[in-house]
Formats: structure tokens, sequence, C-alpha cells
């Protein structure tokens, strides 16, 4: 049996039946990073000593009659490289913190942690989660498992790559604009986005702190709500962090979206709409529908300019965030320096790519004065104007449906040369994350380039439970499909 | 020459005297070693975030109370960005947008003539870190220990025109904000620190002239130096038909001069927008209400009472209140030992002697109240007489004794045995016929000879009203 | 929005990078286009509208004044690319 093929249930399943221990379950999934991870390099840091040291500790705990109530205990996980891991180099995919071991977990890890997980390496990004492609990593590109000709989508590329390659059994992802969506969708993985505030971003490197929130990254959406389970919840640490009653999403597993009203933006289906993605989200539609739910088309005030307003704001907060990284306390220092001003600029310009240079200098730019309230206020208007149209919507719609991303999976090398064509590909995922609101992709269709096609559900703030509910819906109307290279 | 006048601004920064520091659970005890007063959180270590320490909202809500500021009910905080080595996230997390008073004033007093300095606003923000330099690697090593202590800067309208109004303004400042145990107010220990705006304009001119700032001044000496020195600078460069440059100034006071301290390629544009990890702030009227009744008696209250309550003159009650460490020792004093006219006399006499030749400020006073009670009880239970006090007082100013146990240790206890006394006395008066006689023949300060020969020889522990006794009865 | 060479040598500063002449002229040519494109929100009337930092009205997120803290020198500098005497060292800053 290979074991790299279970779902993160399954193998939970089977080391709590101890059908397979902890160790088995690690040594395979090591073996199979080392077998294909150099095509895909989804990986920045694999942790073969500690994951089998945590292994044997957790099957001692299993053993001991602990963890029982852990659907996930001893199951490893892959957490994308901008989730502090204590002890454990974090880098962002950034040279400026190439060696930077963290003295702190995350909230998540300490979560995951607690649940018995097995944390097997870091995986590869958009340097500082800025990026579609997962590209402008220092650290290299990875592939997408689908086609290695192509890219597997960002930030979070390493994230979803791993799960599609059958490298990890589930991952962590971060999601400021469409980050865990739209690699899955690209890689033919299934990624919730949390409405904001339901899991603690305390310990994840900050990006654009108003937007960011992490989310699971599986091979379906059991998968991801199991994970959701365990990492959401309540954060005296983080200020920003949602009290909630109830954080029990795998509740929503159930095959009937009977009576459920489903809008779908017409903006979604408009032009830069590739046309094999939107007859597959369509047929998707038509799926729900038949199971019952009822479907219509419907306009969204105000999303039309949900990308100036996140490019805006993102790299505002980014350039703040993100000027702590000047060769002082951690990270990289320039080797040759004359006076304080030369390693501030030296160190910053040697260890920073050129997109997270770019988005510091629109982010210094829009904030700076005479240009703060064109720019940076204006965008927090529209912001309101999104969050409105959303309400809006959901006044009459359980959930929004549409696309994740306008096509499948480019090739390497054709994105980064026209930064602004790039942001483009984020029309439908940055909406969500202006708003605030939860959102999950699942894989839908393959082209005939033999990609995948991810489709996007939305939900009203916390209205998770409707998404997942709907996607596992879904799900149950096809089989899951990995890469061919797997099959 | 022209007559000009000097207009003053300032920016206050005060440390709150809180247990832990504004966004994370670390002391904010003054000194320790460099950098053992640190987390992730205050060192601006990645993916850390803040979480507001309360107190520091209500030590602000009540510094606004206390001076007369409007709060507003829903405040802020945003970032201010720069880089610089003792700001680790760099950015400062302050309150541009909406800070949490504004619109108040106090009342000072000069020369007899009063007038009240607006206040133009009260915000919290963090403290940064220290920054030391390295004399023998030439390079500057930064501790973090201080950063995240929280702070309120207090930003005065531009309403003082001379040092002795600004000196006022500060201490009346610090006192209040003393009183209400908000800050220690520390100068030397840098938890008040003033940036002085200052410029010059002729007199009966509505424009303010071009102001230039001068960064943490840390005595009143200093400032007061740093703005005569300042404000020559300045009508020097406008006699001579020069400019003033809007610039930050730093004030060297071995020099007596101030330097421009940025260099001008440094663009000073601080992109404030708001702090995206915090939650905005609302004060309920209940909330406010709250701290409003807490507040404790201030100085000008406090005066008052003293005076009807404790019948203390009412120069001798300014002083007392002119420091809150004086205030405190003088109530938890008349509470132990019920003698308040007996306290006033040791602290206006004896501590205000021993102040000026330590040159001590009131607030660094070592001695308790107990020890001060403990004395004053030696005094009216006969245990010692004011001489032998007067010394005893010394060692409590100084190293807070205990003055029970110093007299018993060193036998400093009065003789009261008469008889014993009397013995001594009849030899004093065997020994010194001269002046017996010239006593007898009407001469009255021989009496006075012939007591201190009597206390030399009983070392200071007697009872002179009891010598002054014996004395007349054998004489007469 | 043209982005003029003083607008491009002002953001660098403050964003503290330094530029070749040929990032200068790409980070020119981008920021135009993309400053352009943002510009598009101006065609949406936000008069009436309140700038929205905070997506949920959240308020009054505070801690008690208690030390928690258990600081570890070691480790907080462990990471420091130079340090002396338990602090992190840099090159003097002037003043
Ligand atoms: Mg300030
Ligand atoms: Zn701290």
């Amino acid at each position: 049996m290979d074991l790299t093929k279970l779902t993160a249930l399954e193998l939970g399943k089977k080391i709590k039946d101890k059908e397979v221990s902890v160790i088995e379950a690690t040594q395979a999934l090591l073996e199979k990073i080392k077998q294909t991870d150099e095509d895909y390099h989804c990986y920045i840091t694999v942790m073969e000593q500690e994951a089998l040291a945590r292994a044997s500790e957790v099957q001692k705990q299993i053993d001991a009659g602990e963890l029982s109530d852990s659907p996930l205990a001893g199951v490893p996980v892959a957490i994308k490289d901008n989730i502090c891991t204590k002890g454990v180099k974090t880098t962002c995919a950034s040279k400026i913190l190439y060696n930077f071991n963290p003295p702190y977990n995350a909230t998540v890890i300490e979560k995951l942690e607690k649940a018995g997980a097995v944390i097997i390496g870091k995986v590869n990004m958009d340097e500082f989660a800025m990026g579609s492609t997962t590209e402008t990593s220092y650290f290299g590109v990875t592939k997408n498992p689908w086609n290695t000709a192509h890219v597997p989508g960002g930030s979070s590329g390493g994230a979803a790559a791993a799960v599609a390659a059958e490298e990890a059994f589930y991952s962590l992802g971060s999601d400021t604009g469409g980050s865990i969506r739209q690699p899955s969708s690209f890689c033919g993985v299934t990624g919730i986005k949390p409405t904001y505030g339901t899991v603690s971003r305390y310990g994840l490197v900050a990006y654009a702190s108003s937007l960011d929130q992490i989310g699971p990254i599986a091979r379906n959406v059991s998968d991801c709500a199991v994970v959701l389970d365990l990492i959401s919840g309540h954060d005296t640490k983080d200020s920003t962090s949602v009290p909630r009653d109830n954080y029990q999403y795998t509740e929503a597993l159930i095959d009937d979206v009977r009576g459920m009203k489903i809008g779908i933006p017409k903006g979604y289906l408009g032009a830069g709409l590739d046309k094999e993605v939107k007859s597959s989200i369509l047929a998707a539609a038509k799926v729900l529908e038949e199971k019952g739910a009822v479907v219509e088309e419907f306009d969204l005030d105000a999303v039309d300019y949900a990308i100036p307003a996140y490019y805006v704001i993102a790299s505002a907060e980014a350039s703040s965030n993100l000027s702590r990284y000047d060769g002082i306390k951690y990270g990289y220092r320039t080797e040759d320096f004359d006076g304080l001003a030369d390693v501030y600029k030296k160190s910053r310009s040697e260890g920073f790519g050129n997109e997270v240079k770019r988005r510091m200098m629109i982010g210094a730019f829009v904030l700076s004065s005479g240009y703060y309230d064109a720019y940076y206020n204006k965008s927090l208007k529209v912001k309101a104007l999104i969050k409105e149209g959303f309400d809006k919507a959901f006044e009459k719609y359980d959930i929004l449906l549409g696309p994740t991303a306008p096509s499948t999976a480019p090739k390497l090398g054709e994105s980064l040369s026209d930064p602004l064509k790039m942001y483009l590909g984020d029309i439908y995922t940055v909406s969500v994350n202006l708003a605030g609101l939860p959102a999950i992709s699942l894989p839908c269709g393959i082209d005939s380039k033999g990609l995948p096609i991810g489709l996007q559900l939305i939900g009203k703030h916390f209205g998770e439970k409707d998404i997942i509910r709907a996607a596992f819906s879904f799900e149950q109307s096809r089989d899951y499909k990995g890469p061919v290279n797997n099959a | 020459m022209k007559s000009y006048e000097t207009v003053i601004g300032l920016e206050v920064h005060v440390e709150l005297a809180t247990q832990t520091k504004i966004f994370c659970g670390c002391t904010t005890q003054f000194g320790g070693e460099p950098n053992t007063h640190c987390c992730p959180v205050c060192t601006g270590m990645p993916g850390t975030l803040p979480v507001l320490n309360k107190r520091v909202v209500e030590f602000a809500m009540a510094a606004g109370l206390a001076t007369n500021c409007k709060i507003n009910q829903k405040c802020k905080f945003d970032r201010k960005n720069y880089f610089y080595p003792d700001l680790p996230k760099a950015y400062q997390v302050s309150q541009l947008y909406l800070p949490i008073c504004h619109d108040g004033g106090i009342e000072i007093e000069v020369n007899g003539v009063k007038k009240v300095v607006g206040i133009h606003e009260i915000h919290m923000e963090e403290d940064a870190g220290k920054l030391i330099h390295d004399p023998w690697e030439d390079c500057t090593l930064v501790d973090y220990n201080r950063c995240g202590v929280p702070l309120i800067e207090i930003v005065s309208e531009p309403d003082m025109r001379s040092a002795e109004e600004v000196i006022s303004y500060l201490e009346k400042l610090k006192l209040i904000l003393q009183y209400l145990g908000v800050s220690d107010c520390k100068m030397q220990e840098g938890s008040l620190r003033a940036d002085i705006n200052l410029s010059i304009r002729e007199v009966g001119a509505e424009k303010f002239g071009t102001r230039t700032e001068m960064k943490n001044m840390n005595s009143f000496k200093a400032i007061a130096r740093a703005i005569e020195g300042e404000r020559k600078r300045q009508i020097e460069l406008i006699e001579d038909g020069k400019q003033v440059v809007q610039e930050t100034r730093r004030w060297d006071d071995n020099k007596d001069t101030s330097f421009a301290m940025r260099s001008k390629e440094d663009a000073q544009d601080y992109r404030y927008f708001p702090e995206p990890d915090l939650v905005p702030i609302e004060i309920s009227d209940e909330w406010l209400h709250d701290i409003r009744s807490r507040q404790p008696e201030l100085r000008d209250e406090k005066m008052l009472r003293y005076e009807t309550e404790y019948d203390i003159p009412e120069y001798d009650a300014s002083i007392i209140t002119s420091s809150k460490r004086l205030a405190d020792i003088f109530e938890e004093t008349v509470a132990i030992c019920e003698k308040p006219k007996e306290v006033s006399n040791w602290l206006m006499v004896e501590t205000m002697r021993l102040l000026k030749e330590t040159e001590m400020e009131p607030e660094n006073i070592l001695f308790s109240a107990q020890n001060l009670a403990r004395l004053i009880g030696l005094i009216s239970d006969g245990k010692i007489n004011r001489t032998v006090a007067k010394e005893v007082f010394e060692r409590v100013f100084k190293e807070n004794i205990d003055p029970e146990d110093y007299v018993k240790v060193n036998g400093l206890t009065m003789v009261n045995d008469e008889g014993a006394l009397r013995t001594v006395i009849e030899n004093i008066v065997a020994g010194n016929p001269a002046s017996v006689s010239d006593y007898r023949s009407g001469k009255e300060k021989a009496l006075g000879f012939l007591v201190g020969q009597t206390m030399k020889e009983m070392k200071g522990k007697a009872d002179p009203g009891l010598i002054n006794k014996i004395l007349k009865e054998l004489l007469s | 929005m043209t982005i003029t060479d003083d607008t491009i040598n002002y953001v660098a500063a403050l964003a503290k990078l330094e530029l070749s002449s040929e990032e200068k002229e790409k980070a020119k040519k981008d920021l135009s286009s993309i400053l352009a494109y943002m510009e598009t929100m101006n065609e949406l009337n936000t008069d009436a509208i309140e700038p929205m930092s905070h997506v949920f009205p959240i308020r009054n997120v505070f801690r008690e004044d208690e030390v928690t803290n258990h600081p570890n020198r070691d480790t907080l500098l462990s990471n420091a690319p130079d340090s002396k005497d338990g602090c992190f060292k840099v090159p003097k800053t002037v003043e």
C-alpha cells in the first residue's frame, strides 16, 4: 500500500486503528519527498530528523491513549514558510530571512502539535507571499505537478503542489489576496481561506495585516474541514481574532444543498474568463442546481474596483510590515557597508527580490504625504463599498459561486514580466479578502491542456459551514483526480 | 534692535507607571541588564502581534481629565513609519488621527501672574529602545529594554513665552501626573522628557516665526539654558537677515549651544496609517465616569484640606504638597502619630535643609513614614531630647534607619534619673564658682553656661528642662 | 500618474532601497502603469463613504497589566547578524 495516496483523514484513521504507525507514515512521506521533490521543489526545508523524532513521540502519546479525540494525530503536515516554527528556519522564501530561526511557535503550530501533528517541513512560496506563481522565491521556483512546465500558482504554491504531488497529506497556507485558493485551483486540490479573525495570525509573518488569513490545503473538503476544526479559535495574542461559539466545521460535511440559494456574480463570468474555465464553472453550478440548490446570476456592486483597492492597501501595509527587515536584529546583513545608512540600504536592496521591492515602493508612495487621501484613504472607502456589495448579496444568497482564477495555470516564466497583468489574475479572489469573507476553492474539471480548473464558493462572514456543505455536496458528484504523474 | 517675543510649545513624553509594556507582558522596570526585559513582541520579531495594556488607556484618560481635556471616546492607533535602530519594527505605534485626549489646558503662575497653557492633545504611544555608544569599537549597541514602555505624549499649544513659563508648566504637569500616580516623572531616568518647539517673532506680530525643535531635554536647568540659547541664536539669525530653518536640533548643555540633528536629505515623511493589528478603542460613558470617580485628590484640593483639617499654615501646606512624595510621607506619618504640626515641622525644617544640602529631589526621599513617626514618638515620650533627635534624623534621612534601634544601640536615651543628674549638677556648681556668683548677681546668661556644661558632662542625653529646674533650685 | 525620477528617488529613500539606473527605469514604468490603473477607483463616487480599516466592528481588545514574559536574551540575540555585551551591534549612529 502506498501510504502517501491516502487522504489525511484516512491516514489518521489507520494510525488510530494501529494499522499504520506514525513513523511508517512519516518515513513513507519522507521517501516520497526524496523521490519527487527534485522535480517539483515544493519544500524549502525538509525536517527529516525532527519529524522522525516527533513521530515516535506522537506514537507514544497515541499508545498511551492520549490524542484519541484528534482525528489527525500522527498525520504529517507541511507548513508554508511564512508561519513561524520554533527553532526551525522560517524564511518567507526571501534572502533577507534566509537564516531566521523563530524563537517561538505560531499559534496554529501550537494547536496542530497539541492535536498530534508531525511537521514534515516548510514549503515554498512567493517571496513574502507576494505573487501568484511561486516563481519569486529566493530558493527557486516550484513546478506544477500536473505539468512541470507550468506554475503551481501562488503564493502558497509549495503548499498546494506538495498536496497534489502527494508529498504532503495536507498543508497550511496563507491567503492575503487569493494565495490559498489560486494555487489550490492550479494544482487541483482544495483550499479554504477562512473568515478574517477565525484563525490566529500570531506567528504568521505579516504581508498585509488586515487581509492575511491562514488556512488549510488538502486533497478534499473533508480534510480541509477537519484541519480548520483544529487551527481555528479565538487567540488572545491576536487582537483581530474574533471569538465565536462554534468552531466545529466538520458538522457541515453533509451531502445536501436542497433549498440553498446560490448567486453567481455576473462580473465573474465576463470578459477575461477563459472559455473552458467558464463552461466548467457553469457545469458545476448545474450540478448543485440538480442537487436542489437555487442558482441565479446577479450584479455584485463595486467589485470591479477590488484589484486597485487591494493592491493599494496590501502594498501600503506591506511597506510598513517589511520595514523591520533591516539587517540589525535577524536575517541577512550586507557583507560590505560603510555606516548605518549603508546597512539599511544594502541589506534591503540585496535581501529583497523585485516584486517585494516594487510593492514596498508602491506602498511608500500611496502613504506618502500628498497622496494618502487619493490612494490609501480612497481604497479604504472602496473597501467599504465592496463589503457593502457583499452584504447586500448575502441578504439574498447563502453562498456565491464563481471561478477561482480566470485561467488554468500559466507556463513558467510567462507572468513576471508584466506585473500589472499578473495582478489582474487576482480578479476573483481579492474582493473576498477586502471584505473579510470565507471562501473555498475546489477542483471542478480539467481543461484541454490537462490542467485542473478551480471552483470558488464564497460565504458570508463566518459562513464557513455553508461553503463547506456546498463544496462537500459538489465533491460527491466526482472522484478526486491527482496529477497524471502520480497515477 | 527690535523687540522680540519667544513663542514656545512643548511636547512632553511621559513614561507611564504600568507594570508591563504597552503591547506585551514584559516588565517596565527601569534598568536591568540590556535586552533582558524583552520578548519577541517588543523586539519586532516577524509574525508577532500587539495586544493593548488596558491600564495604559486608563492612565491616559486620567491624565486627560486632570488637565481639563476632552476625551475622544472613539480613538485608535496609527503607525508612524521611520527607520532607526532603536525602533525594531521600523514603525512606532502611536495616535495621529484620533488621539485619546484633546483641547485641555492647565493654569500656571509666574511672578504672581496667572495664565492658562493650552493642551492640544494627549496621545498614547510606545517608547523606543536605547542606543549606547561603544567607545572601544566606535559602534553603537542597541538595548530594547525600554522599547514598548508605554508613553503618553502631551502636546501643548504654543502658549508659553519664557523659560520661566515653561518650567512652571512642566512643574505643574509633573505634579499632576505624580499625584495621579500615572508616572513617577523621574527626569534623570527619562520618564519625563520634553521636546521644545521654539520660534521668534517681533512683538505685536500675528504670524508665528519658523520654529525649531529641540529634543529630549531631561533637566529643568538644561531646558532653561536651551531656551535662552536657542532664543539668542534665532534672534541673531533674524537680525543678520538670515532665515531660521525648520529642523530638529540637539541641545548640548556642556557646549551651551544647539546643533542640527538630522541631515536634510533624510525625508521626514512618516506615512501614518491606521494600525491594522489593533482594534479601535471605544470608551463608554460608564468607563469614563468610573475613571473620573477614581481620580485621586490633586494638589490644590490637598493644600486646602491640610489648612483646614490639620491647621497647617498655607505656606507650609504649599511646600509639603509641592511633591507627591512629601505629601504622601506627611499623610502617612500623621496617620501613625497624629501630630500634624510636629510632622510638618520635621518636613519643613530638617528635611528641607538636608534635601538642599544633598541636592536631592523630594521624590527620591528614602525614609519611611514609620521611621519618622518613631522618631517623633521618642521625643514625645521623653526618650530623647531635640538635639539628639536632630542627629538621629540625619541618619533616618540618609539611611532610613529605625530610630528606636539606633537610640538603644548607641545609648542615646535620655537620663531621667533625677538623683544622678543632681549629683552631676552639684559637681558643676562646685567647680564653677565664678559663673555661680555671676548668676546670683543677676547675669542670666551664666545659667546657660552651666546648663551647657551639664549637658556636655551628660553627653547630651539629659532633659534640658530638668537640668534648668535642678540648677535653679541649687542656685536660689 | 507619471512617475518622475524625483518620485522614484523619493520612494526608494522612504523604503530604504538602492536602485540601479536600470531598476529605476523599470520601476518608473511599472509604477506609472500600476498607479494609473489604481486611479480607475476615481470612477467610483465615495464622497459619502467612511474609510473602513477594520472589517469587523470589534472594539476594546485589551490585556491586563500583568507580567507574563520570561525573557531569554540568548534566544533573542541568536538571530542577530552582530551582537556585543548582550546588545545588538550596529555601525555608529551619528549625533
Ligand atoms: Mg511622539
Ligand atoms: Zn516584550
